[in-house]
């Protein structure tokens, strides 16, 4: 470090930060339109796999388990490598935010299914048989008796999990997905200056600091029962 | 389907492909061998500091924890990657990945690391202190054992996600499995090298992932 000077024009450059600015808050808007979608079709799509699986029908049990036990073993780059240059290959070609969604949904889907499995398995036999006997029918028994009480243990590891997930959205640059990481490398090796790295990286900090905090605040607030 | 296996399942591209891998494996696994004990001795480092009798310690603890969970991995790698040489240090791609790994790993092991401490009962430190021992061998003889055993499937699904998260070093060209496929596939025009990756990473994860389960189930009954 060649003093203070040089650092701070390296670093925290003015004049790139007023350059570099709309370039990454692009880069953010993508970021969180391919973050939240994931949220809502991974959620969405792991609590319906936990209900099919409540059913109990043991060869879509399996394949579920399968589903859920491979996607979450393989590394999220590795599928985002196979699923960018394999798809063409089998005459679908989609673009490259759409395979960073898709991929990102399948591993929340993934996790969030043996999270939400782990809540239903946790509710009492009694609340089925109690809730069965008074005439409600399997589905109903599910949905006003057992997914209230499961739910509400799933929101912490769910919510960490899901952060986990987002922020994986900056694997995206890899594939070319315009997201902030991928602004700030493309405005980093054009100004030939570390300070877009800097906004990127403080972006980041920015956006994910408060889902880390209330992650942190529901791990007390509706703490596993732990023996 | 014939084009499909061409593309996805060539056993002769995969055979060809092999030692290549077979190397990148090598270097994953020396990758694991640097960055999980990196983080597991980090961790325990923050926990203990977030539970320090100092109140500013503490603090500074907790922002660091909570300021290293915020940032996605791949975005503090090529930042100490290609940020750094700006100031003047130049790290190797090993030496980049180990930095960023020790501080995103050290902040998720020391969460896991403090939970399982507060899990442990005042009592025991109580106990512990009245029968003489000393503070560090009430936490290395009562605590830490009892912590360790209450969240040993965190601790081990953590290790599952370092193991994958080792695959990003690939970003910064050290040639670990997730590399050398890529480059396999790069100069065949051919997906097999991935597919075949993405086997050698079920192979070694899938009894890991079902390890989790099993532990988890355990814990909770």
């Amino acid at each position: 470090m060649q003093g203070s000077p040089r650092f701070v024009d390296v670093f925290f450059n003015w004049v790139l930060i007023e350059r570099y600015f709309p370039a990454i808050m692009k880069g953010v808007a993508v970021t969180i339109e391919i973050a939240a979608a994931v949220v809502v079709t991974g959620l969405a799509l792991g609590l319906i796999l936990a209900i099919v699986r409540a059913f109990r029908f043991l060869p879509v049990s399996a394949l579920i388990v399968v589903f859920a036990d491979a996607f979450r073993a393989l590394p999220p780059l590795v599928l985002i490598l196979l699923v960018y240059f394999g798809l063409p290959n089998l005459g679908v070609s989609l673009p490259s935010f759409a395979v960073l969604w898709l991929v990102l949904s399948l591993v929340l889907a993934a996790f969030s299914e043996e999270v939400f499995w782990a809540g239903l398995l946790s509710v009492p036999k009694g609340q089925w048989e109690a809730a069965r006997s008074t005439g409600l029918g399997f589905l109903e028994t599910l949905v006003y008796v057992v997914l209230p009480q499961a739910l509400r243990l799933t929101v912490p590891p769910i919510t960490n999990r899901t952060v986990v997930i987002t922020k994986n959205t900056a694997l995206g640059t890899v594939i070319g997905v315009g997201e902030i990481l991928n602004q700030a490398t493309t405005a980093q090796s054009f100004s030939g200056n570390a300070t877009p790295l800097m906004m990127g990286a403080i972006t980041y900090v920015i956006l994910f600091i408060p889902v880390v905090v209330l992650g942190r605040f529901l791990e007390t607030r509706f703490a596993w029962r732990r023996l | 389907m014939e084009a499909i296996a061409q593309q996805f399942l060539n056993l002769a591209i995969m055979e060809r492909a092999l030692p290549l891998l077979l190397m990148g494996l090598r270097q994953t696994a020396i990758l694991c061998l640097v960055v999980i004990p990196l983080g597991l001795a980090g961790g325990l480092g923050v926990a203990l500091l977030s539970r320090s009798p100092l109140r500013l310690v503490r603090w500074a603890a907790v922002v660091g924890i909570d300021f290293f969970r915020a940032i996605p991995p791949l975005v503090l790698l090529i930042f100490i990657y290609s940020g750094l040489p700006f100031a003047g240090i130049r790290p190797s791609p090993l030496t980049a990945v180990a930095i960023a790994f020790f501080l995103n790993t050290s902040s998720y092991y020391g969460e896991i690391y403090r939970a399982g401490i507060e899990s442990v009962g005042q009592g025991q430190w109580d106990a512990a202190r009245s029968t003489g021992l000393r503070a560090h061998q009430a936490l290395a003889y009562v605590v830490l054992p009892q912590a360790v055993r209450n969240v040993l499937p965190d601790l081990v699904s953590n290790a599952v996600e370092v193991v994958k998260l080792t695959s990003i070093a690939s970003v910064v060209a050290l040639p670990e499995l997730l590399y050398s496929a890529d480059m396999a596939r790069s100069v065949t025009f051919n997906n097999s090298p991935l597919v075949l990756a993405a086997a050698l990473y079920l192979i070694i994860l899938w009894p890991m992932v079902r390890l989790v389960s099993r532990l988890e189930r355990r814990i909770a009954t």
